[in-house]
């Protein structure tokens, strides 16, 4: 698929929009695709016991879907050279209602010489912030 | 938990091999929807072996080196305690199915903040011929006692 047109980008582009509804059911697949078995991502009763407001989200998950917009918009995952995350505030997923994650991408910084845009991403949840410098370094050239 | 552990180096993990349906698996747990990290003949056009894996794939290899140091009774860290900080992944090249994967990590530092302590993680992975594919760095949160 071809790369966005790096000379065509200017800091400030909203490049990639999408919300992820989650649901319990997102949780245990994502458990078993990444072998990450912590019961606090599956059972109300041990969230509970360690004092948690609720079952959350792997921060790891967060973090994979946050970047798929920016991979749809870049044309191919091996154009992403950088990805960093802060986990800031923990995602509460109800087993009724779930949750949904809201990921705008834009364009935070443009490198002229390695053509690398940095994409900045906002992922709310709810209006609140739950990852923090959040930044993808994606490779046009 | 002990400071010493800065600068210490694990012995390598045991190979990783990167299966197509792992790829697929994970692809769809973290909503990818791009051909190149499902269908194989859209990998191949885009001019890679296999699929493609999405870009935080490296965790599933990296956790291996996580476990290691959690396990080491010198690292003196309660895992109840743990609290994921921060992670990076810098890719020389993306992970392809197909792949044999070993990393090997390092505590780049620990800190202590007000009672908590803060250690840096680095793995290096690398593929069947010792070349750099993928760095994961995760920051862990070791809370103190309240």
């Amino acid at each position: 698929m071809p790369a966005p047109d790096f000379a065509s980008l200017t800091v400030g582009d909203v490049v990639a929009e999408r919300s992820f509804p989650l649901g319990r059911d997102s949780l245990v697949r994502y458990a078993g695709a990444s072998g990450d078995f912590n019961p606090i991502h599956y059972r109300d009763d041990i969230a509970a016991e360690v004092g948690l407001p609720g079952v959350l989200a792997h921060g790891m998950l967060t973090m994979g879907l946050a970047v798929q917009p920016v991979v749809d918009w870049a044309g191919d995952p091996g154009r992403v050279a950088d990805y960093q995350v802060r986990f800031t505030r923990p995602v509460i997923v109800d087993p009724q209602s779930g949750a949904t994650v809201s990921v705008t991408a834009k364009v935070g910084q443009l490198d002229e010489a390695a053509s690398v845009a940095r994409v900045d991403l906002t992922v709310t949840v709810g209006g609140d912030t739950v990852l923090g410098k959040a930044q993808v370094r994606v490779s046009l050239g | 938990m002990n400071p010493e552990l800065q600068g210490r180096t694990f012995p390598p993990t045991e190979p990783y091999l990167v299966g197509r349906e792992k790829v697929r698996e994970f692809a769809r747990a973290v909503f990818a929807t791009n051909p190149i990290n499902l269908d194989p003949e859209a990998a191949r056009a885009a001019g890679y072996a296999d699929v493609v894996a999405p870009p935080t794939f490296a965790v599933v290899v990296q956790e291996q080196t996580l476990a290691q140091l959690l396990a080491d009774p010198e690292s003196g860290i309660d895992f109840s305690r743990v609290v994921h900080g921060d992670q990076r992944f810098t890719s020389t090249r993306p992970i392809v199915a197909g792949d044999l994967l070993t990393a090997t990590l390092t505590v780049a530092s620990v800190k202590s903040l007000g009672g908590h302590s803060m250690v840096t993680a680095e793995s290096a992975i690398t593929d069947a011929v010792g070349a750099h594919v993928v760095t994961a760095v995760s920051t862990l949160v070791v809370r103190g006692d309240e």
